[in-house]
């Protein structure tokens, strides 16, 4: 008979076995804080008090908080048009991420970009991207900056389904293989590019298995689970960091919303959804770190509610915050001359 | 144009002074890499780079693979996080492979981001006809460019210029496309040694004259330049201004020089319709320089079709001396 409290310690997941309660902790609040924030958005748009489009993330708050958890300042990330996950994973202030939203002076892009083209330059988030596959040659181009200026920097590159049929994939992997630059390439497969399966778009079944192509490593993790992502995302991130080179992994995992505002959701069921909506990252998180004695129901439920009200509080600074003026429209084309 | 002290009348090719600038560039400044598609070790299409690898290594001298899109996509990256790429593209014709970066990307990430990030890149365009290489590889596709807000054009004109607008391309913490001539690589002029620049946005007078202005760019500023000389024989004062960049564009010499002369022939390579004459005759015609006009506006410009290989069909496609002295001579009668 095996002993029980060996087995049990076996079986203890990898985010348990290598982070710190505390780290734990954190992670847990901002995969609440993505899931609200994203709420929040959408019930700011659903009352009019916002314009534009947006691209929610709800369903893959694993993923984002996850593939970040190797990550300090110093390394950078790129994000996508479905990116406010990945900006709280690395750090952003939600107040002013909701200020841009509201298109505020004191948005991170001064109300300039809007929800598309949220950066945090200072926490290495080199921002969200309007198209698809954009980031991945700015991300490469992060890496070979990294290398020749020996920073230590890492850069974790978001990416979409939809963007691994994009040129700009392939040539990005290929020339980060070639020059061995630290960049881990991490697919977030919510396995629809807004109506298209990925049956229908892609020839390979698994995303990560294009890796090959590049001579680089490839893994498809359940992105719903959030140790898997981060036992993956923190092997790709060691490897590029001693200099071995890039790395492809693809996290599965589902958005329970539409692709934007104007998604009638016509391409999928309702079942499909449904199921999908069981298979809960914040519920699997909490759950695991409850199995795992990390924190109480009672700890996770104060969480949560803190949650709501950091969300509930940015909202409101950001609707009293003052707009952009109007006479400043050419500021920032250029750094120095008027256009 | 700007003289150095110590400038000892040394004449360098086009692509010689351009070598130099890079040269400098690399030995002033570790942040320097260039990169392009055959730069290394082949020395560029044009051997523009020439032996550079030697001097600094495959490591600042980058070798890409044939991928425009990834390639401007990486060095845009680069810029923002400390580097100052050089992107050399083989052929500016290959640019339409990299609009995505350029256009979305290079051009709109300060604006966009609030001035949180500059992309400090400088990407270099051999451009231009008259190599029979055809439709694909001898477009002047400047005007593109230079409708987009965020990016800056330059047309050198001169070795000197080629080089003192590489190193301002540099200085400047955005985005800057350079357009050389293909035709000016092997043309030799004088060229100062060591550090200097040309003001973006500056135009120059390359002939002075009071009977009409002939404002130019790239390759048919030497040309405007031999038509003015063979127009004094006809007793016609022609004024050549060498554009030098067409975004920002200079205003100022554009309209002095017409308010002194009365009469404008733009002359550029590219398609002639919405074009770079496009754009100086509007900036004349919404300005006080308007009421100095005695004669219409004329611009002589790229024919309505692509780039022809038979060679004389392919000089028959943009101007050359010949049309610029009968539009020149026109407008100088009133006879248009």
């Amino acid at each position: 008979m095996p002993d029980p409290m060996e087995a049990t310690a076996q079986n203890r997941p990898y985010a348990i076995r290598h982070y710190t309660p505390a780290q734990l902790k954190e992670a847990l609040r901002k995969m609440f804080v993505i899931r609200k924030f994203e709420e929040g958005a959408e019930d700011s748009y659903a009352r009019g008090l916002i314009h534009g489009t947006m691209h929610l993330s709800i369903g893959q708050e694993a993923s984002a908080v996850g593939s970040c958890m190797a990550l300090d300042d110093n390394d950078k990330i790129t994000s996508t048009h479905r990116g406010h996950g990945h900006c709280v994973a690395k750090g952003a202030d939600i107040r002013r991420m909701f200020a841009e939203f509201f298109g505020k002076e004191s948005g991170y892009c001064k109300g300039r970009g809007g929800s598309m083209h949220i950066a945090d330059v200072a926490k290495g988030n080199l921002g969200a991207n309007g198209i698809v596959g954009g980031g991945l040659p700015i991300a490469v181009g992060a890496a070979l900056s990294a290398k020749h200026l020996a920073t230590g920097a890492v850069t974790v590159c978001f990416f979409g389904d939809g963007a691994n049929n994009e040129g700009a994939f392939h040539e990005s992997l290929n020339m980060a293989a070639i020059w061995k630059l630290p960049v881990v390439f991490v697919c977030e497969n919510n396995q629809y590019g807004m109506s298209t399966s990925t049956e229908r778009s892609t020839a390979v079944k698994r995303i990560a298995e294009r890796a090959a192509a590049y001579a680089m490593p490839g893994v498809t993790v359940d992105g719903n689970d959030f140790s898997s992502v981060v036992e993956a995302v923190d092997a790709a991130v060691a490897r590029a960091r001693a200099g071995n080179g890039p790395s492809l992994i693809e996290n599965v995992t589902y958005r329970w919303r539409g692709h934007s505002r104007s998604d009638r959701n016509r391409y999928r069921t309702k079942e499909e959804i449904r199921a999908w909506q069981e298979n809960d990252p914040i519920k699997r998180m909490a759950a695991m770190l409850l199995d795992h004695g990390v924190l109480s129901q009672d700890e996770i439920t104060a969480i949560e509610a803190e949650a709501d009200r950091a969300i509930t509080e940015a909202i409101a600074l950001a609707m009293d915050s003052p707009a952009p003026d109007i006479a400043a429209l050419l500021q920032d084309t250029y750094s120095r001359d008027p256009a | 144009m700007t003289v150095q002290p110590g400038h000892d009348n040394r004449e360098l090719s086009y692509a010689e002074a351009i070598r130099e600038a890079m040269d400098i560039a690399l030995d002033r400044d570790p942040r320097v890499i260039l990169m392009g598609e055959d730069i290394g070790v082949y020395g560029g299409a044009f051997q523009v780079t020439g032996d550079l690898v030697d001097k600094y290594g495959t490591d600042r001298v980058i070798d890409t693979p044939i991928s425009e899109l990834g390639g401007a996509g990486v060095a845009v990256g680069a810029a923002m996080t400390g580097l100052r790429p050089i992107f050399e593209f083989q052929f500016s014709d290959f640019a339409a492979l990299a609009m995505e970066p350029i256009v979305n990307q290079a051009a709109k990430i300060r604006y966009m981001l609030g001035g949180a990030v500059s992309v400090p890149l400088v990407m270099r365009f051999p451009s231009g006809s008259g190599t029979g290489a055809a439709a694909q590889h001898s477009q002047s596709l400047e005007a593109w460019f230079a409708h987009v807000p965020g990016l800056k054009v330059v047309q050198p004109a001169t070795p000197h210029d080629a080089k003192g607008l590489l190193l301002a391309a540099l200085e400047d913490p955005d985005p800057v496309m350079i357009f050389e001539h293909k035709l000016l690589y092997k043309m030799k002029g004088p060229v100062p040694e060591g550090y200097y620049t040309v003001a973006i946005g500056t135009s120059a007078v390359r002939h002075e004259g009071s009977d009409l202005s002939i404002v130019a760019t790239s390759m048919m500023v030497h040309k405007a330049i031999e038509a003015a000389r063979q127009l004094a024989g006809d007793g016609i004062r022609a004024e050549v201004i060498d554009l030098r960049s067409v975004r920002p564009m200079d205003r100022e010499t554009v309209l002095a020089s017409v308010r002194k002369t009365g009469r404008l022939l733009c002359v550029y390579e590219g398609v002639k319709t919405l074009g770079v004459g496009a754009e100086i005759s509007a900036m004349v015609a919404e300005s006080d320089a308007f009421d100095y006009l005695d004669a219409p506006i004329m611009r002589l410009g790229g024919a309505e079709c692509p780039i022809p290989y038979n060679p004389e069909m392919e000089k028959a496609a943009v101007p050359q001396v010949p049309d610029i002295l009968a539009a020149a001579r026109g407008l100088a009668k009133g006879t248009l």
